[in-house]
């Protein structure tokens, strides 16, 4: 009988191309999603060595980084002249190199890791890069994805291979009921909070137990897109029927007898019974609370019934350091309680809580009521998908009578390259995944929470529990 | 991509762990489609007062103090290079003249990134680490040499360790290696290969092809 195997060693070996001796094997890429940031150089790479795309059917691309999220309008006719030639290299370059665009105005336009599963690109089973560390988003599904830079963008163009050595194997198990309250961005949060930004650094992670397995696509899609925030380069979860069932019928699913054979195949993906990793860890889902980060990295975490830690929680010497620099560009003192924190701003959207279900997560809890005078607030959905389903549930209507923005798709307030972003000062509860100085603009601080966690904020103007909070 | 083996200069000292690509390079850089020309806003929002119209160098940042202009090694705490993927980062680096990063530990990308561009990526212990750092310091003209090929790195005051490097990665930067050239001579494997898995359709990003 075969050795037992993990869903990613069961993946990386259908893709090994070649293991030439002393350098790291050539590893197949299935699809490789394209955006206007991190292509030109790429694009430009090809045309000077006189090279082709040898797969342009396995490339598909879209803008989201760097357009405007005010209006249809603005977004046709971008201001910026730099933001808008990069956008203008992009659609010159797909259409001379064969690459399927969904542009500004397409419905299926969006944040490039909404559309992959929106479209139903991303699969079980497949290699998925972009020139994005949030690529690992798609290892929700069960496929082995991750960011890369553009040097490797322009090597995926020319060869549809990666030269990549092979991780090792860290499975992370989360069992238990969650409790009221606590989602899937309080999971990854806490799991980033115990092992440290660097803590999955030269792992793909999979993830596991009876907490991961009830989340729905969603849920699993946030806690895939923040490994990179661990330092994992891939986060896996197993395919199982929540995956299928979100799959079936999208416009790159398989259809009929082919669908079926398809399943069979991802059915066969799910790590082996005794297969073993190289690290393991272990979380109880029914001790954790909703959090809230405190500082300038995503493991800075608190739960909201805590406290801003004090040096004496630093573990390093090189800990203390950052904590007591981050006390001062997050304005914060040692001991605050996180729910006496003022918000400013209140951003929800990105890649990793910009889906359907954080859009009504948030609406839910902003229904009927008004944000605090002192707050300015906005949604902005993943997607052209997002944003229709949520307008044909109303959920607009209500952001907009409780004072939200309701904006057009795209990373926006995520990174702040489009016109989105925080002024000097100005304090953010985000959805988003990263609360590096100045990530949302100069001098900005974000505190990263779950959607539920940014709209009771906004109606409170300050961090609040929504565990009471729905009680 | 550049051939380097030996590299020998005065380095600058950067403290800090964690330092992530967004401090290494400012997203409002990420709109150029250039693939040079990084090299002034390497560090920006450290390096400049942006609180003045003139946007002044901030002369307390280390860049810009006179006596580490023309460094090429830059020394700091663990986790260098996390967060984005921007290559922008690696160019940067590179651009602004550095040829070398020493820290205990690099983020993943960063790190394939750097290869990628020449940079000599150097791992020594924490212990080491701030040694050099110390040194650096205090001493602006405290000299390392980085010798890629016996895997060493040596000051003038007296150290000297031994790094790690992957065998591929050592002999891609020592001959200056384009990856995607040495990729393609393995395309006969790559033409079966790929006839044999278009046929898995189950992998078909566009569904069956
Ligand atoms: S939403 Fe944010 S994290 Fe996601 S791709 Fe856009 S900029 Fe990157």
């Amino acid at each position: 009988m075969a050795a037992p195997k993990t869903l990613f060693e069961k993946v990386w070996e259908q893709h090994v191309v070649a293991e030439p001796a002393g350098e790291p094997p050539i590893l197949y890429i299935d699809l490789q999603l394209v955006h206007e940031v991190t292509s030109p150089q790429a694009f430009e790479g090809l045309r000077l060595a006189g090279r082709k795309l040898r797969r342009p059917d396995r490339h598909i691309a879209t803008v989201d980084h760097n357009v405007p999220t005010t209006s249809a309008q603005d977004r046709l006719v971008i201001a910026d002249q730099i933001a808008a030639a990069q956008v203008n290299a992009l659609r010159k370059n797909c259409a001379e190199f064969g690459v399927e665009f969904f542009d500004v105005q397409d419905r299926s336009q969006g944040i490039v890791h909404m559309i992959g599963p929106e479209l139903g690109a991303t699969k079980p089973g497949m290699t998925i890069v972009c020139g994005d560390s949030h690529t690992s988003t798609h290892g929700a599904f069960g496929a082995l994805a991750f960011g890369i830079g553009t040097s490797e963008v322009e090597h995926v163009m020319a060869t549809q291979t990666l030269s990549q050595p092979k991780p090792k194997t860290f499975r992370i198990t989360v069992d238990g009921e969650l409790p009221f309250g606590v989602t899937a961005k309080d999971i990854i949060l806490a799991i980033i909070g115990e092992i440290g930004t660097d803590g999955a650094t030269g792992y793909a992670v999979e993830y596991a137990g009876s907490a991961i397995r009830a989340l729905s696509m969603e849920g699993r899609m946030t806690i895939c897109n923040m490994s990179i925030e661990a330092g994992a380069r891939a986060g896996m979860i197993a395919p199982d029927e929540t995956t299928f069932a979100y799959l079936k019928g999208r416009r790159f699913s398989p259809q009929g007898t082919a669908w079926d054979e398809a399943v069979a195949q991802w059915k066969t993906l799910p790590t082996d019974e005794g297969a073993t990793f190289d690290r393991e860890l272990h979380i109880d889902a029914t001790e954790l609370a909703p959090g809230v980060t405190w500082g300038t990295s995503p493991g800075m975490y608190a739960n909201i019934d805590g406290t801003v830690p004090t040096l004496n929680d630093a573990k390093t010497e090189a800990d203390k350091k950052s904590f007591a620099r981050a006390y001062e560009y997050m304005d914060l003192k040692p001991g605050t309680p996180m729910s006496d924190i003022k918000v400013d701003a209140v951003f929800v959207g990105s890649c990793t809580n910009g889906r359907i279900e954080d859009l009504r997560a948030a609406a839910d809890i902003v229904k009927g009521q008004h944000i605090a005078t002192t707050v300015r607030a906005m949604v902005v959905p993943g997607s052209q998908a997002v944003k229709r389903q949520a307008e044909e549930e109303g959920l607009d209507t209500i952001f907009k009578s409780a004072g939200f923005e309701w904006r057009e798709p795209g990373c926006s307030m995520c990174l702040g390259m489009n016109p989105d972003i925080l002024s000097p000062g100005e304090r953010c509860a985000s959805t988003s995944n990263r609360n590096f100085e100045g990530r949302q603009g100069r001098g900005g601080r974000t505190h990263l929470v779950s959607p539920e966690m940014a709209a009771a904020a906004a109606i409170a103007g300050h961090f609040t529990d929504v565990r009471k909070w729905k009680q | 991509m550049e051939p380097i083996n030996v590299l020998t200069s005065t380095a600058v000292p950067l403290p800090l762990p964690n330092i992530d690509t967004d401090q290494i390079i400012p997203k409002q850089f990420l709109k150029r489609i250039e693939r040079t020309g990084y090299g002034d806003f390497l560090f920006y929002d450290w390096r400049y007062n942006l609180d003045s119209p003139a946007k002044e160098p901030n002369p307390d940042f280390v860049l810009n103090k006179p006596e580490y202009k023309g460094s090429q090694i830059l020394i700091a705490e663990k986790n260098f290079g996390c967060g984005s993927s921007r290559e922008h980062a690696a160019w940067a680096i590179n651009q602004y003249g550095f040829r070398a990063v020493i820290a205990p530990t690099f983020a993943d990308i960063f790190f394939s990134n750097a290869g990628k561009n020449g940079i000599i990526l150097v791992r020594l212990s924490e212990d080491d680490v701030k040694t050099l750092l110390d040194r650096s310091t205090k001493n602006s003209k405290h000299e390392i040499t980085i010798n890629l090929e016996a895997q060493t790195v040596t000051d003038n005051e007296g150290f000297s360790a031994h790094f790690d490097i992957d065998p591929f990665r050592k002999y891609c930067l020592i001959n200056g290696l384009d990856d995607i050239g040495l990729t393609l001579r393995h395309v006969a494997d790559l033409d079966k290969f790929e006839a044999k898995h278009d046929k898995e359709f189950w992998s078909a990003p566009k569904g069956a092809m």
